[in-house]
């Protein structure tokens, strides 16, 4: 069973956040980094799979030099290799551009099933699995709660809205995103810390993967980003209950003009 | 605010004012990271409760083991995960900014227990007692403190005789943490040579029983008892071979020591980390108490002592690893930061005002415990003067 676990390294959610200049994304100086929580989820689902079936477990990012920080630490946690996709060609892709980066580096390689996290916590879109898996033809669930692995095929536990679920039965090779809480993520042992700096982390470029400007070039584009304007404000009614009836009569005809 | 500067490389989590993160490798900041995400999971939520009831935390010992928390800085063919002694030391500092009594758990096991094993024991109890005391099957105490002798080893009236057999040893240990937990104690005895000497005893042996030691206000959530050895036979293979004086004895409290002085920055930084929060939510005359500059200048220098004592922690786990370090250098840390984190918990508690003594906060816990990481492993006053000793050549104790 070989698979490989896509990682994405974001803003610690407990950073204070500053938009930058041309309000197109936040400042970096002051975040601290880490790995994104549900991918957390992914990898531990993929070393568990690991330890029932065997095979290899290959981490696998895309980001500034900084993400290879999230690559050692899933090592240290006991992914046996790590992919490093690093260009500056690859700043602000996408999610279909990613996909597109991502399908070039994994498509060679044979894996029985590819993870992701369900989506990133800082730009939250969930759209790079499903658009992965449609680049190399796999099929893929979304928002997975439960696997569990047969011969040649996986049974999934989807979440769906409402507190339904759904199960499903998928060939390998697929793609899952994982749903947090799917399990309890590992910490790094000292000894797979130790581990670590002996496994491979190999960097790739645009050009290795024979990525064209054309296949990174954005469809979607961010204009501005900024904190929302504050439009609504609470009014609270002082009196006596007549007066606060009174004045609230008032509004809701007046104002609100729903009476 | 925990400024961070834009760097490429792994940052520790958690306060670090002074940058020390880029003199640290990527393996020494997932051993902080493993360990601080540790405490705040598993230590934090079950602290208190054990510390109200005078509880050891048995529950975390299978973990901490699992993930190589027993003997991390010695060699991996014992079953041990071969840290170098600033990932050894920064796991010291997070264990203790949870509790001194999780940090003494592990120091006692790994640097009083398996390190004298490891150092001055023969390859066969190597073999028989590292991995299982790594893997926390077998749980170790140090035995070298009497009723009536502590800041002078070398007046232990314990006694080993020899015979026929093995040795006979008499005499009673005292201020013992993990005793009545211990499957294994190594225990310090004259000869009838008066040399000193060390023992692997093992739980169950006749003549050998512990009492614990209750009604202690500091590191509530450690076991601390006596041992008491009544003609015990001990075989001659359970002698450690190469201990010989007073040498071996304090050989390990050197490596307790040097724990020490590390995990002691972490208990400061608990109580600074919750001096800084309160002072910024608790509003008198209208404003934070964080405003008024009495308060500013509590948590300043706070924060200088601690970033001082990061550096010299520092500096000591680089000496070590080039065995360069002096034990009375030791002495300067153990003393200097220990000391610095007994008044950082004070003036915690002065800026938590009434409630710093309630156990809603860490810093009363924090503080009782530094009573006692101030005066064990040598007391700060015999730091004093092995330091003047040091730098005199005269000593003011023997």
């Amino acid at each position: 069973m070989n698979i490989c676990v896509l990682l994405k390294q974001v803003p610690d959610q407990g950073s204070v956040f500053t938009i930058d200049s041309d309000e197109t994304w936040v400042q970096e100086d002051n975040l601290v980094f880490t790995t994104n929580e549900s991918d957390n989820y992914a990898l531990e689902e993929a070393l568990l799979m690991k330890a029932s079936k065997g095979g290899e477990v290959v981490v696998c990012t895309l980001g500034p030099d900084r993400a290879s920080q999230t690559l050692k630490d899933a090592l240290a946690k006991g992914a046996d290799r790590a992919l490093f996709l690093r260009d500056d060609a690859f700043d602000r892709l996408d999610s279909l551009g990613a996909a597109r980066a991502f399908a070039a580096a994994l498509r060679d390689d044979s894996f029985d099933l590819i993870l992701c996290g369900l989506q990133a916590d800082d730009t939250g879109e969930g759209q790079l699995g499903p658009m992965l898996a449609e680049q190399l033809s796999l099929p893929h669930v979304t928002l997975v709660v439960q696997t569990e692995l047969l011969d040649g095929c996986i049974k999934i536990k989807q979440e769906l809205e409402g507190g339904w679920f759904r199960h499903l039965e998928a060939d390998l090779p697929a793609l899952l995103t994982i749903q947090s809480g799917i399990n309890k993520p590992r910490y790094a042992s000292l000894k797979g810390i130790m581990a670590m700096k002996r496994k491979e982390i190999k960097q790739v470029s645009a050009a290795d993967l024979s990525l064209t400007t054309g296949d990174l070039t954005p469809h979607q584009i961010l204009k501005r980003l900024y904190v929302p304007a504050k439009t609504k404000e609470t009014q609270f009614l002082e009196g006596s209950p007549d007066e606060v009836v009174a004045q609230l009569v008032e509004k809701l005809a007046n104002e609100a003009k729903v009476l | 605010m925990n400024m961070k500067v834009r760097q490429m490389g792994m940052t520790v989590r958690g306060l670090d004012y002074a940058n020390i993160s880029i003199l640290l490798t990527d393996e020494e900041i997932l051993v902080q990271h493993t360990t601080r995400d540790f405490v705040e999971a598993e230590v934090l939520p079950v602290i208190t409760k054990h510390h109200r009831q005078a509880t050891f935390p048995h529950e975390l010992v299978s973990e901490m083991a699992a993930l190589g928390f027993l003997g991390s800085n010695l060699p991996a063919q014992y079953g041990c995960a071969n840290l170098n002694s600033v990932a050894h030391g920064l796991l010291c500092q997070e264990l203790e900014r949870g509790d001194s009594a999780v940090r003494s758990f592990v120091s006692v096991q790994t640097s009083l227990a398996m390190y004298p094993i490891y150092a001055l024991g023969s390859e066969e109890q190597k073999r028989k007692w590292l991995p299982a005391m790594a893997r926390g099957e077998v749980i170790g105490c140090f035995g070298l403190t009497e009723p009536d002798v502590g800041s002078n080893p070398q007046a232990i009236k314990t006694r080993a005789t020899k015979t026929e057999r093995g040795w006979r040893l008499s005499g009673t240990k005292m201020w013992i943490t993990n005793g009545s937990i211990a499957d294994i104690a190594i225990v310090w005895a004259k000869d009838d040579g008066d040399i000193i000497r060390g023992f692997i005893i093992e739980k169950g042996w006749d003549g050998f029983s512990t009492t614990d030691m209750h009604g202690k206000f500091s590191l509530r959530a450690s076991v601390t008892s006596e041992l008491i050895f009544d003609e015990v036979h001990v075989p001659e293979q359970s002698q450690l071979p190469k201990a010989e004086g007073l040498a071996g004895p304090l050989q390990c409290l050197n490596q307790a020591r040097y724990g020490i002085a590390w995990g002691s920055i972490g208990a400061a930084m608990a109580c600074y980390e919750a001096a800084l929060k309160y002072a910024g939510e608790r509003i008198q005359f209208g404003k934070p108490i964080a405003s008024f500059q009495l308060t500013q200048e509590k948590l300043v220098w706070m924060l200088s002592e601690i970033t001082k004592a990061q550096l010299l922690a520092l500096q000591l786990g680089r000496l070590k690893d080039r065995e360069l370090l002096r034990h009375q250098l030791v002495s300067l840390a153990k003393r200097n930061n220990v000391w610095m984190a007994r008044e950082c918990a004070r003036l915690s508690r002065e800026i938590h005002g009434a409630n710093g003594i309630i156990d809603d906060y860490p810093v009363m816990r924090h503080l009782m415990n530094l009573e006692s990481v101030y005066t064990y492993e040598g007391t700060h006053e015999m730091h004093t003067l092995i330091m003047g000793e040091d730098i005199t050549g005269i000593s003011a104790f023997e």
